[in-house]
């Protein structure tokens, strides 16, 4: 089915647009407005849409998708998990939080619950190495984490 | 010296500090109204005074920067702010970004007329929901009040800020890679020449500043170039000022400090830090950011001939005033201020390996040298953390690193190469070890 953004949607990429010299320049505001609006990713037709929103090719579009990390090119779970494993949260216990994260999920970093709820990835340096270790949730950081508070939000997700 | 200040953390961890309010009740947009009434070449000779090296890890003279953009131009000229913080070890933006918004936008105010702009997009990493969401809220509000627009403060001089967000690529930090995906591209590097104030964003003369640059300048108007800098013990450096300091890792109490420029190591570690965790030996600290080379506590300043350095000759690199030459002349970087801390419960082949997955991971793939070299780095540590490799592979990384240095279109590959150089000589003996031994002798853990 094709890919389209409702009508309050429309508005926000209208929005966009005005604070750019060209179209081109909101492919990835754009982007990030209609994976939000398709299950958290970038299909084909999502693609093309923004293609022909943007009066550009959907090779400039694909080529944009495959640059970026945030980008995902499949559906991921209904939350997203990332725990931050550079240097500093390294140095105060990330590998831990991410094992005891593997073990409760039952999945590995880089997959997804059979249920569809969680996908659990890493990630390189959050800006939070002052609170860390730390993960973010969706849209929400956690730092200074125990496992104690890994599994408090572990179970609200699970739940949800 | 260790000298706190509050230009900026004034607001921080106070509940309504982000607001309009709570800024303008600290003297808050008086200083952009004042900038508006100045002329244009006054502005930028007040921050040429004040001697701020750029905050976000290069240290180029913010003053000196602004004087590169055209006074006359038939083009449009854009103020680019990079808040695209991600270089490990580094979260000082992020608490600006959070706490005290309203100092980026006025700083784009003032900025915008120092360089002839009538825009100034803010990059701001993506992941940091919170910081967008919080810069946002301050234009609208500062739009409201009729600070932005056709007319800030009532005068003569249209200003619009706009927040760009990235989506996951430490390059982006790159200031020519940054122009690209702010135009809607792929976040890859570009040659230089022309620079960025010729042709910036959209063909059009720009200037790049870091965020922490730009939220500090309302504070050098209002004080005057002079005074702000003399609050630097490093001003004969061409150093000036007060910035963020961050300290992560093995201290006590990690953070983000706001001191005037002239801190050691030794202050920031250990009174601003708290010490090392368990009070443990220091075993190594990398100054700002994991781009610089590590440097050890035993390492000793030795500048002869230049008479600036003569307090510090001979004494340990932590009892260096952290500044942008200081740490250049001894062979280190100062970077983006934030250091981290390694206790001597850390192995430092293992914090190599981790940062090589780092870089290996966020090379954008543009230079030979530096895509396939950080990849060959990952490999070979990947086999000396195993104790498989052999001391001609340790040798190897080495001649690799060195392959990348200055072979790139940007300074990515030189910031991949200087762990690797650094680390392997400053530890050759602890990554002989796991070579010949297997690491018999190493901690093999990173957490204290």
């Amino acid at each position: 089915m094709a890919f389209s953004l409702s009508a309050e949607q429309e508005r926000e990429l209208g929005r966009i647009l005005s604070r750019y010299p060209n179209k081109m320049a909101a492919t990835i505001p754009v982007l990030h407005l209609c994976q939000a609006a398709n299950e958290n990713w970038v299909s084909d037709e999502v693609i093309q849409f923004v293609a022909d929103k943007l009066e550009v090719g959907t090779a400039h579009v694909q080529g944009v998708v495959t640059f970026y990390t945030l980008f995902n090119q499949s559906k991921p779970g209904k939350h997203q998990v990332w725990v931050c494993r550079t240097l500093s949260c390294a140095l105060r216990g990330a590998e831990g939080i991410l094992h005891h994260c593997e073990k409760r999920l039952k999945i590995h970093a880089g997959e997804t619950t059979a249920d569809g709820k969680v996908t659990l990835r890493t990630a390189e340096c959050l800006a939070s190495c002052g609170s860390a270790p730390m993960m973010q949730v969706d849209k929400t950081y956690h730092e200074n984490l125990t496992t104690e508070r890994v599994d408090e939000i572990l179970d609200r997700l699970i739940a949800d | 010296m260790l000298q706190k200040t509050t230009f900026l953390s004034h607001s921080y961890a106070k509940p309504d500090g982000h607001t309009l309010a709570a800024y303008e009740s600290a003297g808050g947009y008086k200083n952009a109204r004042k900038a508006l009434g100045m002329s244009r070449d006054a502005v930028v000779d007040e921050v040429k005074k004040a001697k701020i090296r750029g905050r976000g890890g290069a240290g180029f003279d913010c003053g000196t920067k602004w004087t590169f953009m055209p006074k006359e131009s038939k083009k449009p000229c854009y103020l680019v702010v990079n808040a695209d913080e991600g270089e490990p070890g580094t979260f000082k933006d992020r608490t600006i970004m959070e706490w005290n918004p309203h100092s980026v936008v006025e700083g784009c105010i003032i900025g915008c007329f120092g360089i002839g702009a009538h825009a100034a997009y803010i990059y701001v990493r993506d992941e940091l929901h919170l910081s967008k969401e919080r810069l946002w809220a301050a234009i609208e509000e500062a739009r409201a009040k009729g600070y932005l627009g056709q007319k800030p403060f009532g005068l003569d001089y249209p200003v619009e800020v706009y927040v760009q967000t990235g989506a996951g690529a430490y390059i982006c930090g790159e200031e020519t890679a940054l122009l690209n995906s702010l135009e809607g591209r792929r976040g890859e590097p570009r040659y230089k020449p022309p620079f960025p104030a010729q042709v910036g964003a959209f063909g059009c003369p720009t200037t790049v500043n870091n965020l922490e640059t730009i939220a500090i300048v309302p504070t050098v108007i209002g004080m005057g170039g002079e005074a702000f800098c003399k609050l630097s013990t490093l001003a004969e450096f061409n150093d000036g000022g007060s910035r963020l300091f961050g300290v992560s890792g093995h201290v006590k109490t990690p953070g983000v400090f706001e001191c005037s420029v002239g801190l050691t190591l030794r202050e920031l570690i250990y009174d601003l830090g708290g010490g090392i965790l368990g009070d443990k030996r220091l075993l190594a600290v990398i100054p700002g950011g994991s781009s610089c080379p590590v440097m050890l506590p035993e390492e000793l300043v030795n500048v002869p001939g230049d008479p600036r350095f003569e307090p510090y000759n001979g004494k340990s690199v932590l009892d260096l005033p952290l500044g942008v030459e200081t740490f250049r002349a001894v062979g280190g970087m100062l970077g983006t201020c934030c250091a981290i801390v390694l206790s001597e419960d850390a192995d430092p082949v293992l914090a190599l390996h981790n940062l090589m997955r780092f870089y290996r991971h966020e090379s954008c793939g543009q230079c030979t040298p530096c895509r396939e070299g950080c990849g060959w780095i990952e490999r070979i540590l990947d086999k000396i953390v195993e104790g498989r490799a052999t001391l001609d592979e340790l040798d190897q990384l080495h001649r690799i690193a060195s392959d990348i240095t200055g072979n790139t279109i940007c300074a990515f590959g030189d910031g991949a190469a200087q762990p690797v150089l650094s680390f392997v000589k400053k530890f050759r003996k602890q990554f002989e070890d796991y070579v010949l031994t297997g690491g018999k002798s190493q901690t093999k853990k990173l957490v204290a």
